[in-house]
């Protein structure tokens, strides 16, 4: 028999070393996506072994199959409904008794087990001798040796799988674990119910219903109930036996279950597992014992992470300039190329200038990712969110929440990715949620002018306030929606802290490569349409006379390739005098005039009221819309709008002169800084938000609750300022 | 019988009862917290909170809150 398509599901616990078997397997030949409806990993791979073409599952990390967490709950959900051809369950050699309780949940659903003894070199640096043939016929499972970070033992394990899948196999056979003669009798009644009904035998293992009803299991109880009277008459037996066993034991059946499967293990692990007995120098340990010193342990972390901002922002300056001038050069290129007129224009200005804004991020997303990975693989993340967890506990977080928090100061985009390394969804939407309250990079252009042009010698002092007020707001945030919409399921802080490890460079290459790619592949369709959009609305209805009178060497209409310009200059600001522009420029005045004239501008005056009590005209509602592209968008807006200067930066002196001049006060300076800092930060962090929720919901959700507090938050200063007679 | 969350640092003991609600209590149990596994107190972190164990032959850390349910019988 040759079976071509061959589904092979991953399973294991955390830290077991399952990612690098599964990269190991299938290389770059991956996908990965979302579960269905949960915001958990999918990761599926093809190999070709013997001819054969292997379609590889990696299942979310488990301890357990008990369907608490989302992880749990989708991957049985696999299990169960999608029916892989063989289950490889990778196992941590070094750790046999946790480890083997996931392995004797999956042999009581009685699919096709095979278990993978991983990091078997660890296991034998350790002094463990495992017999494997004897613990392969006691549990009736066939057991291969492998070790994931030198690539060994891959073609056993495949070629064990192909055995399983033909039957050629010697040692599975199906094996009870026995609960003792109280729990199977009633065990035995639950099937006999079961049975009455031969088609759900034909489908699932009645013993491991039966078992699952006894431990009360929510997502079996639910099936039942759809199954009408027969599940009716289930429940009822299920129930009685619980409460036979509840009286007997005086304590609940799943713990009793728990305590026999545990019991179970330790049974056979007396008669496969050997230790020698003499205690070893172990070097994690002692890395441990400084790195999480009480003294050492918050200065070691903050340098780490001073560490990665360094790298990412001045390493990664290099490469962005390089990619800020090939942008800018493709933009001249296709100038010169094309004949003047809207296609010109929008190939340039909006398409070119647009998909450049994001794919400037690309060095310091690769080098973030790189550094997550990095702290991820070799477990240093476990002991940072050990030292953090006592301070985002406050705010209703577990402690791994904070690496993608300090994040957001960089970019909120990639960091929102990284709350991917939080185990619950709970934390994860949360997490999300308040994000985008830590002030990234791209803001601070904004601030640099405000700040800059109201409040003079004590600017710093305001934009760190600004800062500060962002995160109040996240703290604020995080703790609001921790007693409202996160009530409840709380999961317990029982972390695995594992070994300290070295990590391979295959595995955090493709670690990073991963992240990115989903960044500029996700990222580049929505900004791609985005500017398009924004250079529809500011470029239509045309004025006749601009047409014509364009000046290609000053280049940009659109607000949106200023954005390439100017991030360019917020980490090196020009000499300001370059840009002492001339507002009575007629060619200026003319985009100002098409600006405030097209849709943009319309709407601009249209929101006004809206924006009316917190102190901004209509110019500054339209930088308000042009941000949701991006916030430095804000500043180039601003500078076409009030100075009539489309190279115009947060460091101009002429668009300063112009802010002056225009009405605005310190005090509604302020206000906007607010109102910026705290409505969405661009179109990425939204398009992010929404893949990683997985949900419209969420991600309206996001950007609803941010511009309701932006707009409240921003009210209170300029109000509130104008009562105490700040205005 | 004391609460694992009184046990200092370098001490050990045996788990004699969990308490708490039901899903708290299966996840540790899951875990390994079985009674009688004994559990050795590695240190606590720098802020006081959380505590790392070691169980079964690795090491986990749980919230001194949680730490609390845990009834254990002292190891000399």
């Amino acid at each position: 028999m040759k079976k071509e398509d061959i589904t092979i599901a991953l399973t294991g616990n955390p830290n077991s070393g399952k990612t690098t078997i599964f990269n190991n397997l299938t290389g770059t030949r991956q996908h990965v996506g979302n579960w269905p409806g949960v915001t958990v990993e999918k990761k599926v791979g093809t190999v070709i072994h013997n001819g054969h073409r292997l379609r590889v599952v990696d299942l979310p990390g488990t301890y357990s199959l008990t369907a608490y967490s989302i992880e749990e709950i989708v991957a049985r959900r696999f299990l169960v409904d999608s029916k892989p051809d063989v289950v490889v369950d990778i196992i941590d050699a070094s750790n046999l008794e946790r480890n083997l309780y996931l392995a004797t949940q999956l042999i009581e659903m009685g699919v096709k087990l095979i278990l993978a003894l991983n990091m078997a070199d660890v296991a034998q640096a350790r002094g463990h001798q495992i017999d494997a043939d004897s613990l392969g016929t006691l549990l009736g499972v066939p057991v291969v040796f492998t070790i994931g970070t030198k690539n060994q033992g891959m073609k056993d394990l495949l070629d064990k799988v192909l055995e399983v899948v033909e039957d050629r196999d010697t040692v599975s056979r199906h094996i009870h674990i026995s609960y003792g003669h109280e729990i199977e009798k009633e065990i035995k009644k639950i099937q006999d119910v079961i049975w009455q009904d031969p088609s759900i035998g034909e489908r699932f293992s009645t013993r491991w219903l039966a078992v699952k009803l006894l431990e009360n299991d929510e997502a079996v109880q639910d099936r039942a109930r759809s199954l009408g009277e027969i599940g009716e008459q289930i429940l009822t037996q299920a129930e009685a036996s619980r409460g036979r066993l509840n009286e007997f034991y005086k304590d609940d059946a799943e713990m009793v279950l728990t305590d026999q499967r545990y019991g179970f293990i330790g049974g056979a692990l007396k008669e496969v597992l050997k230790v020698s007995g003499k205690i070893r120098f172990d070097l994690s340990r002692q890395v441990d014992l400084i790195l999480t010193n009480r003294l050492l342990g918050f200065p070691i972390f903050i340098f780490f992470i001073w560490a990665m901002f360094q790298l990412t922002f001045t390493l990664g300056a290099y490469p962005m300039e390089w990619i800020d001038a090939g942008v800018g050069w493709l933009g001249m290129v296709v100038t010169a190329l094309m004949p003047e007129g809207l296609l010109q224009d929008l190939l340039v200005n909006g398409i070119i200038a647009g998909v450049g804004s994001v794919i400037i991020f690309l060095p310091n997303i690769l080098i973030l990712f790189f550094c997550i990975a990095l702290f991820e693989d070799t477990g240093y993340l476990a002991r940072a969110a050990f030292i953090m967890d006592r301070v985002m506990h406050i705010i209703g977080l577990h402690g791994k929440s904070f690496i993608p928090l300090l994040m957001g100061f960089g970019c909120n985009a990639p960091a929102i990715m990284a709350t991917r390394t939080l185990e619950s969804e709970r934390d994860r939407l949360l997490s999300i949620m308040i994000n985008p309250l830590i002030s990234c990079s791209a803001r601070l252009p904004v601030y640099i002018l405000l700040a800059g042009t109201f409040f003079g010698a004590s600017a710093g002092n305001v934009i760190f306030s600004i800062y500060a007020l962002g995160i109040a707001l996240a703290i604020a945030m995080g703790k609001l929606f921790s007693v409202t919409l996160f009530r409840g399921d709380i999961a317990p802080f029982v972390m695995e802290l594992p070994p300290y490890r070295a990590p391979t460079l295959k595995s955090l290459l493709i670690h990073m490569w991963d992240r990115s790619q989903i960044f500029l592949r996700k990222m580049s369709g929505v900004i791609l349409v985005g500017s398009i959009l924004v250079w529809v609305l500011g470029s239509f209805p045309r004025s006749a006379d601009l047409q014509r009178g364009q000046n290609v060497e000053r280049g940009a209409t659109s607000p949106t390739q200023e954005r390439v310009i100017s991030l360019a200059e917020s980490r090196q600001p020009m000499s300001a005098a370059a840009n002492e522009d001339d507002p009575q420029n007629p060619e200026l005045n003319m985009e100002m005039a098409q600006l405030e004239n097209s849709f943009l501008g319309r709407l601009g005056h249209f929101i006004q009221p809206i924006f009316a009590p917190l102190g901004f005209d209509w110019r500054t509602s339209v930088a308000v819309l042009t941000g949701f592209v991006a916030k430095e968008i804000v500043v180039s807006t601003l500078g076409v709008l009030y100075a009539g200067g489309a190279d115009a930066n947060e460091e101009s002196e002429a668009l300063r002169r112009s802010l002056r001049a225009s009405g605005m006060t310190p005090l509604g300076a302020y206000a906007l800084m607010a109102f910026v800092l705290i409505y969405i930060p661009c179109l990425a962090t939204v398009a992010v938000i929404r893949r990683e929720t997985n949900s419209w919901k969420w991600t309206s959700f996001s950007i609803g609750y941010s511009l309701a507090l932006a707009w409240v938050v921003s009210f209170l200063i300029y109000q509130g300022g104008t009562i105490v007679g700040l205005g | 019988m004391i609460p694992l969350s009184e046990l200092k640092e370098g001490e050990r003991g045996v788990i004699a009862r969990l308490n708490g609600s039901g899903i708290f209590r299966k996840r540790l149990q899951e875990m390994g917290f079985i009674r009688g596994s004994e559990i050795f107190v590695e240190k606590y972190a720098p802020l006081r909170d959380p505590i790392e164990l070691v169980i079964k032959g690795y090491h986990v850390s749980l919230r001194v809150e949680e730490a609390a349910q845990i009834m254990m019988e002292k190891v000399e």
